[in-house]
């Protein structure tokens, strides 16, 4: 294919640009190893596209910042790590109950708490999933190549939009920092993704309207627009009001994780090699699947037949994909 | 023309507020703010924080937020910064904006985003049942201080002001008229506003300070109000425990959404010559 453009650029970067060519305008979020290569990206490179980057005081406003832009109708992000990862936990729920895309981009490193700040590691995978209180339905995707940290990150933005959902972007220190050469294929505006909008007359708008069988999720309006609504972290009702009846709550919490769960054939992606005659899978995602993928094929050549494959091929609720489908990917 | 109730929603009325709390009448000095500026309540946002005063956006006719308890601020400036065309009204307790959000307050002024920022001040946390805030005075007893409180309380106004907010000023429920003022001009002003109202819990701060009822709450309100002008004549001790209420600073100074659009500019013209 003569219209790759190819690049030699270290992860960290290529999340950034794949959130731009994804169309995000906002970026808010709080300094830290090995993320910071993500936020000095979108400082440098947002302002060139009209959009913003603003460095918060903390991770928790960070956070707070990107749900009230995606709300103003700007795709937004935000990166950090572990200890970064941890107080983004509280409003990474308001985006939850909300109903707000938006993605957050972990880097992961060793912990716990400070840990090693400079060493890779996979560890923040149950937080990532079940690291907000309460029962909820979350995506996350997990790059194992410079050119997944850009794809997976037009994903995220993609299924954030469409399932009205913040998406977690768990990547790893190896991966970050690691520079390796890519393809990363500029995405035509036309091209983009665009967020459903509400097109219903605005007095008949309910933000928070549940179709049973997951199909249609009701479309986000931007604040500043025709509709004029409510949105909250609290319990609501489909007009976003305070309500509190245990027949509203089960229906809620039920949306909540039934919108990831029944849609999961069109969110996770597993990748997946030479499993047709494996007696053996070896399951792996981010950079050891990159390990994994060598050891598999160390063994084939020394006569045992199994296999990696992508990642674990579920996880209850949210989806854990290591990997998106470039096949060029070099893993 | 517009009145005050266009910007109210009625039909939720009772509030969840006690008989006697000053959030009605906070309440009603932004709604009366709003309609004299004649705001489009497409464009306006209420966002809020969690608490008593938390449920104001509830009651306002207009786009409304309401996040976590502290984060008021950092919500509101994705908001506004995203849109700058809305006008973004931050609703906070005493807890919210300037104990738990203490951080974010701080930031915020000195950030300079177009918000404003209005602080109920009841002097204790009234959702979670009258335990100290940030602003409590010392000595005083609530559901933690049963033998008075032990820390001083925070000045709102002087933390704005040293940390840059070019739009400063106290009011309180006693002054409703007054407190109509202040919020309208903090609307006007581009920048960070911060108007504080000095407010009463009388089901928990009053109860536990020998003040039992809304009018005793009222009048020590009224009684230990002072105007800054007036306060200037006299000494610490004089003032110790008094209400200093007008404009504290009114300076403009430049906000982050117009600095920031040179921003754009200057790296709109060094991706042309790269
Ligand atoms: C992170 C977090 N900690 C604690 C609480 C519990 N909480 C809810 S409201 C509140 C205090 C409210 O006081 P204030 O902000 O002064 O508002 P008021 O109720 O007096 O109007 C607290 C501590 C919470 N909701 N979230
Ligand atoms: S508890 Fe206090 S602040 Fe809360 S509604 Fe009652 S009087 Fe008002």
């Amino acid at each position: 294919m003569e219209n790759k453009t190819w690049q030699f650029i270290s992860g960290n970067e290529a999340i950034a640009e794949g959130a731009i060519a994804a169309g995000a305008r906002f970026y808010a979020g709080y300094p830290i190893t090995p993320s910071s290569e993500v936020a000095e990206t979108a400082a440098r490179r947002l302002p060139q596209v009209g959009g913003m980057y603003v460095q918060m005081e903390d991770e928790l406003s960070s956070m707070a910042a990107i749900i009230g832009a995606s709300v103003a109708g700007k795709r937004a992000f935000t990166a950090t790590s572990g200890p970064g990862f941890s107080l983004m936990q509280e409003n990474l729920g308001v985006a939850v109950m909300g109903e707000i895309p938006c993605v957050i981009v972990n880097v992961q490193r060793s912990g716990p708490s400070t840990g090693m700040a400079t060493k890779p590691a996979q560890g923040d995978v149950m937080q990532a999933r079940w690291g907000t209180h309460g029962d909820h339905g979350i995506v996350v995707l997990s790059p194992s190549s410079v050119e997944d940290c850009y794809y997976l990150t037009l994903c995220a933005f993609a299924i954030a939009d469409r399932f009205r959902t913040p998406v977690v972007l768990l990547a790893d220190a190896a991966i970050a920092k690691l520079k390796e050469r890519a393809s990363l294929h500029p995405v035509p505006e036309a091209e983009r993704a665009m967020r459903p909008l509400p097109a219903c007359p605005p007095d008949e708008y309910r933000p928070f309207a549940v179709d049973p069988e997951e199909r249609v999720i009701t479309p986000l309006a931007p604040f500043g627009g025709d509709y004029v609504y409510r949105i909250t972290g609290s319990m609501h009702d489909d007009a976003g009001g305070q309500a509190a009846s245990p027949a509203n709550a089960d229906q809620v919490i039920h949306h909540l994780t039934d919108k990831i769960e029944k849609n999961r054939s069109s969110i996770v992606q597993v990748r997946e090699y030479d499993l047709d005659d494996a007696e053996i899978a070896v399951i792996s995602f981010g950079c050891s699947a990159r390990s994994a993928r060598a050891a598999v094929r160390e063994a084939r050549r020394r006569g045992w037949s199994s296999s990696p494959s992508g990642p674990f091929p579920r996880m209850r609720s949210g989806t854990f994909s290591p990997t998106s489908a470039p096949p060029s990917s070099p893993s | 023309m517009r009145t005050y109730r266009d910007y109210l929603v009625e039909k939720r009325f009772p509030t969840i507020w006690c008989g006697g709390c000053g959030n009605g009448i906070v309440l009603k000095a932004i709604a009366l703010a709003f309609a004299d500026l004649g705001l489009d309540r497409k464009k306006t946002v209420a966002v809020s924080g969690i608490g008593c005063w938390g449920w104001a956006d509830d009651y306002l006719n207009v786009n409304g937020f309401h996040g976590t308890h502290g984060r008021a601020l950092a919500f509101a400036t994705g908001i506004k910064l995203a849109n700058p065309e809305l006008t973004v009204v931050v609703l906070m307790g005493d807890g919210d904006g300037a104990t738990i959000g203490g951080n974010h307050l701080i930031h915020a002024a000195r950030r300079n985003v177009d918000l404003t920022a209005v602080v109920v001040n009841n002097l204790n946390y009234g959702m979670t049942g009258g335990q100290y805030s940030g602003t409590t005075p010392q000595g005083s007893y609530t559901s933690t201080s049963p033998y008075g409180h032990v820390e001083d309380g925070f000045d709102l106004c002087a933390l704005a002001a040293a940390a840059g907010a070019p739009y400063v000023a106290r009011g309180s429920v006693a002054e409703g008229g007054k407190l109509r003022e202040l919020v309208r001009t903090g609307l006007s002003r581009k920048g960070f506003s911060f108007v504080e109202a000095i407010s009463v819990c009388p089901t928990h701060f009053g109860r536990r300070n020998k003040k039992k009822n809304p009018t005793e709450m009222f009048r020590w309100l009224r009684e230990n109000a002072l105007s800054i002008e007036g306060a200037k004549r006299l000494s610490e001790e004089e003032l110790k425990g008094k209400f200093l209420l007008g404009t504290v600073r009114d300076r403009p100074s430049e906000d982050y959404g117009t600095r920031y659009g040179r921003v754009t500019a200057s790296a709109g013209e060094m991706e042309e010559l790269s």
